[in-house]
C-alpha cells in the first residue's frame, strides 16, 4: 500500500455516465479484485472515493466507474495530465489461487470491472472461465472481456441485447467449482444462497461506505459469523459462508 | 558557538501533566485505530502521541447499519465503539504501540461507571502513558452521552475513576454539553488532570428516498472541517476558565489551524477526520509546524500559547 501523486493519461466515457479514467502508477503489484483510493478535490469533500481497478498495464492502472455523487462526478471531469492522488492497493482481493476448475464470474453494473483482471488471471492459472454480465438497460466493457475470454453471457433488464432479466437467472451455480461476484447486493446475495443450497464455493466482493480505506476506522463492516469485519482490510471479497446476509 | 546552536533550535515539544510529547500532533481516537495501518504509510513513532481507538471494558461489535456519511465539510460517523475490549488491547496492541517512542493514550469509554473502573484499574497495570476518559461518545446508547451532556453527571464519573486512576487522565469532553465551560469547570473540579475537546457534534441525516434516518440509530456524530470554528470557540472559552491543559480538537487540516488552537490556549492538538482524506497528514504537520516556526521566528509553543 502507499500514497501517491499520480497523473490522468486519459479519460473516456464509454456508456452514459459510466466512464474509464486511466492513470500513472508505478506502485505495487495488484490482486483482482482489489480497490483504491481515489481522490482529486481538497476540503471540499472530506472523504476519498474507493474504486477497484479495471485494467493493470505496466506504468499505469485505469478505473471503471459510474458517476453516482459528488466525488465521482469530479473524478468524470479530469482531463489528461490532472493531478490525482492514489492510496492502495488495498484490500484482499478474489482468492483466485484457492479455487480450481470450472469458474463462474459474475458482474453486474459497475460491479463489472474487477472481474476483467480476475478473469485474466483465473485464465492464466489454466481454469476455465464463464463470464456472466448483468447491465440494467446499456452494455460496456463487453469488448474487453471478449478479447480475453470467449465464453461470456449477458443479460439485460431493458434493452434488446443478451438475455432480457436477470443476470442471476442465467447461473447455474451446480456446473462450477466456485464462484465470484461482484455487484449490486441483492444479486450477490441471490447468488450467495443458490450457492450455499448447492454447496458451491463463493465469493462475494463487498461495497460499503469508507471512511480511511486502510483498517482503521471501522465504518466499512461486514456481518460476518466471526464478528463484523472490515471491508476495506478484511474484505471486500467475503467468503459466501461466512458472510451473514439478509 | 554551543550557546547560539542551542538558542536557533526550534523546539516543537509540549509537555501535559508532566509527560513530554515530542510535538503537539497527537491523533485522535477513533479515526487512527491503534496506529498499524497509518504505520504502513509512515512512521508513526514520529507523532507526539496517539489516542487508541475508543476502549471498553469488553470487546464491541459495534452499530449495525450505515456508518459513515459524509456532510458538507464534514462528515457523519455511528461506529459505536467497536472494539476489542481493554484485556486484548493490553495485550495485543500496547506492547506494539509502546515500542513506537511517543505517548500512548488508552481512549477509555464505558456504559456503567463500574465499567470505567474496571478498565481503569486494568490499565493502571501497564506502562500506557495517559487515559483519556472518553465521557462524550454520541454513539452509544446508554451511558457516554449522558454523562458528557449533564455536568453533574460528569463530575461523579470523574470523580469516581479518577479515584482508582494511577495514571495521568485527560478527560474527553462532548461538545453536545449543555455548557462547555461549566462542564470543563466539573472536570477539573472532579480531579481532571487535563481536558481534550471536542468530540463530535450530534447531527443527522436522512435517506429521502427511503424516508428513513440514514442511520440505524437516528442521530450520529459530525466531524471534520465543518465544526472547526466551534470547536476553537470551545477550546478559547474553556482555557479561559480551567487551570488544567486543554487538548484541542475538532476539523483540525492545517498548521494555521493548528496555531490557533494554542493560541487559544491549547498544549496539543489531536488529528481526526483529515487522516481520511489525507493519509499523510499527521506526518506533514509536523514537518510544516516546524517550517512555519521558523519562517515566523517562533522557538517553542509556549511562546504564542494562549496569547488571544
Amino acid at each position: 500500500m502507499q500514497y501517491s501523486n499520480a497523473k490522468v493519461i486519459s479519460q473516456e466515457k464509454i456508456a452514459s455516465d459510466i466512464y474509464v479514467m486511466t492513470v500513472s502508477y508505478e506502485g505495487e503489484e495488484t490482486l483482482p479484485g482489489q480497490f483504491f483510493m481515489l481522490k482529486a478535490w481538497e476540503n471540499q469533500l472530506p472523504l476519498m472515493r474507493p474504486i477497484s481497478y479495471f485494467k493493470k498495464e505496466p506504468g499505469k492502472i485505469s478505473f471503471m466507474y459510474r458517476i453516482v455523487g459528488k466525488g465521482t462526478l469530479l473524478l468524470s471531469k479530469l482531463k489528461k495530465g490532472a493531478k490525482i492522488e492514489i492510496l492502495g492497493p488495498l484490500g484482499n482481493g478474489f482468492p483466485c489461487d484457492q479455487v480450481k476448475g470450472k469458474i463462474a464470474l459474475v458482474g453486474g453494473g459497475v460491479g463489472i470491472p474487477p472481474l476483467y483482471d480476475t478473469a485474466k488471471i483465473l485464465l492464466q492459472m489454466g481454469n476455465q472461465v464463464d463470464i456472466f454480465l448483468g447491465y440494467k438497460d446499456e452494455l460496456f466493457a463487453l469488448e474487453d472481456f471478449a478479447e480475453i475470454c470467449d465464453s461470456i453471457f449477458v443479460s439485460c433488464e431493458k434493452g434488446d441485447e443478451g438475455y432480457n432479466g436477470f443476470v442471476t437467472d442465467l447461473l447455474h451455480c451446480e456446473h462450477y467449482d466456485a464462484v465470484f461476484t461482484c455487484g449490486p447486493e441483492i444479486m450477490m446475495n441471490k447468488i450467495a444462497t443458490m450457492c450455499r443450497q448447492k454447496n458451491i464455493p463463493v465469493w462475494l466482493s463487498m461495497e460499503r461506505r469508507m471512511g480511511c480505506g486502510i483498517g482503521a476506522c471501522l465504518v466499512c463492516t461486514c456481518e460476518t459469523n466471526s464478528g463484523m469485519k472490515r471491508s476495506c482490510s478484511e474484505g471486500p471479497i467475503f467468503n459466501g459462508n461466512d458472510l451473514i446476509i439478509d | 558557538m554551543f550557546g547560539l546552536t542551542y538558542k536557533s533550535k526550534i523546539m516543537l515539544e509540549t509537555i501535559i501533566n508532566g509527560i513530554k510529547f515530542k510535538n503537539p500532533i497527537i491523533a485522535a481516537s477513533g479515526t487512527y485505530g491503534f496506529g498499524r495501518e497509518y504505520n504502513n504509510l509512515y512512521n508513526v513513532g514520529m507523532l507526539g502521541g496517539i489516542s487508541s481507538k475508543g476502549l471498553t471494558l469488553h470487546k464491541r461489535e459495534g452499530n449495525k447499519g450505515i456508518r459513515i456519511f459524509e456532510t458538507a465539510s464534514g462528515i457523519m460517523n455511528s461506529v459505536g465503539l467497536q472494539n476489542p475490549g481493554v484485556e486484548t488491547f493490553i495485550k495485543d496492541e500496547l506492547p506494539w504501540m509502546k515500542s513506537l517512542g511517543n505517548v500512548v493514550i488508552a481512549n477509555l469509554g464505558g456504559s456503567t461507571i463500574e465499567d470505567y473502573i474496571e478498565g481503569i484499574r486494568l490499565l493502571n497495570k501497564t506502562d500506557i502513558d495517559f487515559i483519556e476518559l472518553n465521557i462524550s461518545c454520541p454513539n452509544v446508547k446508554s451511558g457516554g452521552m449522558a454523562l458528557g451532556i449533564k455536568s453533574n453527571i460528569a463530575f461523579d464519573a470523574v470523580k469516581a475513576t479518577k479515584e482508582v486512576c494511577q495514571k495521568p487522565m485527560i478527560v474527553k469532553l462532548s461538545p453536545n454539553a449543555e455548557n462547555i465551560i461549566e462542564m470543563a469547570m466539573a472536570c477539573e473540579a472532579a480531579g481532571a488532570d487535563s481536558l481534550s475537546l471536542v468530540n463530535t457534534f450530534k447531527g443527522m441525516a436522512i435517506d429521502i428516498k427511503r424516508r428513513k434516518p440514514i442511520f440505524d440509530n437516528t442521530y450520529a456524530g459530525l466531524s471534520g472541517a465543518a465544526i472547526k470554528p466551534i470547536a476553537l470557540r470551545m477550546v478559547d472559552e474553556v482555557c479561559k476558565n480551567v487551570r488544567v491543559p486543554v487538548i484541542g480538537i475538532g476539523g483540525i487540516y492545517t498548521v494555521e489551524d493548528i496555531i490557533e488552537f494554542i493560541m487559544a490556549g491549547a498544549s496539543a492538538v489531536q488529528i481526526g477526520t483529515a487522516n481520511f482524506s489525507e493519509p499523510m497528514i499527521c506526518k506533514e504537520l509536523i514537518e510544516n509546524l516546524e517550517k512555519y516556526f521558523q519562517k515566523e521566528g517562533i522557538k517553542k509553543i509556549e511562546e504564542i500559547r494562549g496569547i488571544i
